[in-house]
């Protein structure tokens, strides 16, 4: 799989918003297929795609529902393609077979889901962090999933970049989990010049056709694929499968393929472990807070040091293998954790079990429909730094 | 040394309203090197024919995205004054559309600025650009952005083929403002410095 054509890369200083920046960042990473349903908020990355498809060589269908735009993205990257879908909301839910067929067939894709307020049809227009655990659980069965959080333009347009990487190096869907409030504003997003873009390449078999078996694994437990069209014969199935793609309903081969879908992620999680950290090295309070609240909380950050408090704050980056470990770190040396996340408590429940017992986990919930005020954030630092 | 501005213009669709607020957050985040960030009204409260952009320029990276104050409101309509003059700081600045902005007395000694901008575009040619005339007239009084910068803003924001008469339309606003002031940007005695 070529790199994108150095002129479909929009190198440059841009003002432009999340949504925008995003799939400009699917077209630097070399997406050149998108299938989608249109909906608030997130419609504006697919609406920009397809006036920008034809330009760079791409193609953009509008589906009939979410069910065929996740499943013909799927076709797609079978067929050769760098693609990828968008929703929110019911979207998301309507989806979620199709993360699993993905998951369960190894297929690189990349779903991105900009958060609005649930449940059901909910506020499509406003800001919640709400389907954080239907992102890591919600498709049926066992399987494992990268996801990323954005919490700014610039970065909705970097990590898109990264996701289609982590989608192609493990051979798995991943999510950019967005928010509203980080979709719809507007930033400075620099792009840079196509060559200093790292793309990860598909990984395409060089075995001959005769010894190819398509979900043999590599070294590091993810199998290679097949160019279309040159004489490999291969077979997809969500059924459980062997060596060469066929379904087989023995015990065995489930373990052996289950076992290894988890384990190629989680052999990983610390290559795939991304986060960001401020005053950590003397706090004895630490905010942990993704997207959009994550900016708030280090609003809050900042007003409760100019009281005194010892405050810090990490940011999970990468959501989804959780940094459990950096959290289990921590957790060693400081008071309390307090987690900021528009939703009535999902993050807060992973940062609860990696801290097992060893410091205090609070959450500071919001229904979504806006973001935390800040003073909400502090009166709880002040709280929870008067109990030490 | 500079400081944060948190602004809303606002006034009907069809005003130009979001494009102006492009092109100072814009100007000020491309060419001015300041960190901003802009938001739009989505929703309901957007529906009908109001129309807001908010904009936070700052010499700091913005944390919290939404306005937690209003140092500037720039009215292009009635019911847009009305919604948000009660919005406006004590020392906080209105800019208004003079035909169609009629003060009242809920805000006695706001520093508030009027200008036709309507009228000033006709007069230009097209009625269109009345949101160029307000922004010139926006950087006349307060400096938010260099005027350098939201002439090079204009340029890459407006239709292709409309930029001359938009620059023209901006210059009418600037040079209405330093009339009003006599040249020197109104805030600048209250610690706002004109870029350099």
């Amino acid at each position: 799989m070529s790199p994108p054509r150095p002129s479909a890369v929009l190198s440059g200083a841009h003002f432009m918003d999340g949504n925008h920046a995003a799939c400009e960042g699917a077209i630097a990473a070399g997406a050149n297929f998108a299938a989608g349903y249109p909906i608030t908020p997130s419609t504006e990355i697919v609406e920009r795609f397809a006036a920008r498809a034809p330009l760079v060589g791409a193609t953009f269908l509008q589906m009939e529902d979410e069910l065929a735009s996740s499943i013909a993205i799927l076709g797609a990257a079978w067929g050769g393609a760098k693609a990828f879908t968008v929703t929110s909301g019911p979207g998301f839910s309507l989806m979620m077979e199709h993360i699993g067929f993905a998951a369960m067939t190894e297929t690189p894709s990349v779903f991105v889901n900009v958060q609005r307020g649930g449940p059901s049809t909910g506020l499509p227009t406003l800001p919640a962090q709400a389907d954080m655990m239907q992102a890591r659980w919600g498709s049926h069965g066992d399987y494992e999933i990268i996801a990323l959080c954005p919490n700014s333009p610039q970065e909705c347009f970097n990590l898109m970049i990264d996701a289609f990487n982590f989608s192609e190096q493990y051979r798995n869907p991943v999510l950019l989990m967005m928010d509203e409030s980080v979709g719809h504003m507007t930033e400075k997003v620099v792009i840079p010049p196509a060559d200093q873009i790292n793309i990860f390449p598909r990984r395409h078999t060089s075995k001959a056709p005769s010894e190819y078996l398509p979900f043999k694994p590599a070294s590091d437990d993810v199998p290679e694929m097949a160019r279309v069209g040159e004489g490999y014969r291969f077979h997809v199935t969500g059924l459980t499968h062997d060596e060469h793609g066929y379904p087989s309903m023995e015990w065995q081969t489930q373990q052996a393929l289950v076992g290894r879908l988890v384990g190629k992620i989680r052999a990983h999680a610390d290559d795939l472990t991304r986060t960001e950290e401020k005053q950590l090295e003397d706090a004895e309070i630490v905010l942990v807070a993704y997207g959009i609240s994550s900016r708030v909380a280090l609003w809050a950050l900042q007003e409760a040091r100019e009281e005194g408090l010892r405050v810090g704050l990490l940011r999970p980056i990468v959501v989804w293998p959780f940094p459990e470990k950096r959290i289990r770190e921590l957790a060693q040396r400081v008071n309390a954790f307090v987690v900021v996340e528009l939703n009535y408590g999902q993050m807060v429940r992973e940062v609860e079990r990696a801290a097992a017992g060893r410091a205090r986990t609070i959450l500071v919930p919001h229904a979504g429909g806006a973001v935390h005020p800040p003073e909400s954030i502090v009166k709880v630092l002040r709280e929870v730094g008067s109990w030490a | 040394m500079k400081k944060t501005w948190e602004i809303r213009i606002a006034g009907f669709g069809g005003q130009g309203v979001i494009l102006a607020g492009m092109v100072i957050g814009r100007a000020a985040t491309i060419y001015d090197v300041q960190y901003v960030t802009l938001t739009q009204s989505f929703g309901p409260e957007a529906r009908g024919s109001a129309a807001s952009v908010q904009l936070i320029v700052s010499p700091e990276p913005v944390l919290y995205p939404y306005l937690t104050r209003l140092d500037l409101l720039v009215a292009m309509s009635q019911e847009a004054y009305t919604r948000f003059v009660r919005d406006l700081e004590p020392n906080g600045m209105l800019l208004f559309e003079e035909d169609l902005v009629r003060l009242d007395d809920s805000r006695p000694g706001l520093k508030a600025y009027g200008i036709p901008a309507t009228r000033l575009a006709e007069a230009l040619g097209r009625k269109l650009v009345l949101n160029m005339v307000m922004v010139g007239f926006m950087v006349g009084l307060t400096n938010v952005v260099s005027s350098q910068a939201a002439r090079q803003s204009i340029g890459v924001s407006v239709p292709a083929g409309t930029e001359v008469l938009n620059t023209a339309a901006f210059d009418k606003g600037l040079e209405y403002a330093l009339a009003v002031t006599g040249g020197a940007p109104i805030l600048a005695a209250e610690g706002v410095v004109p870029p350099a």
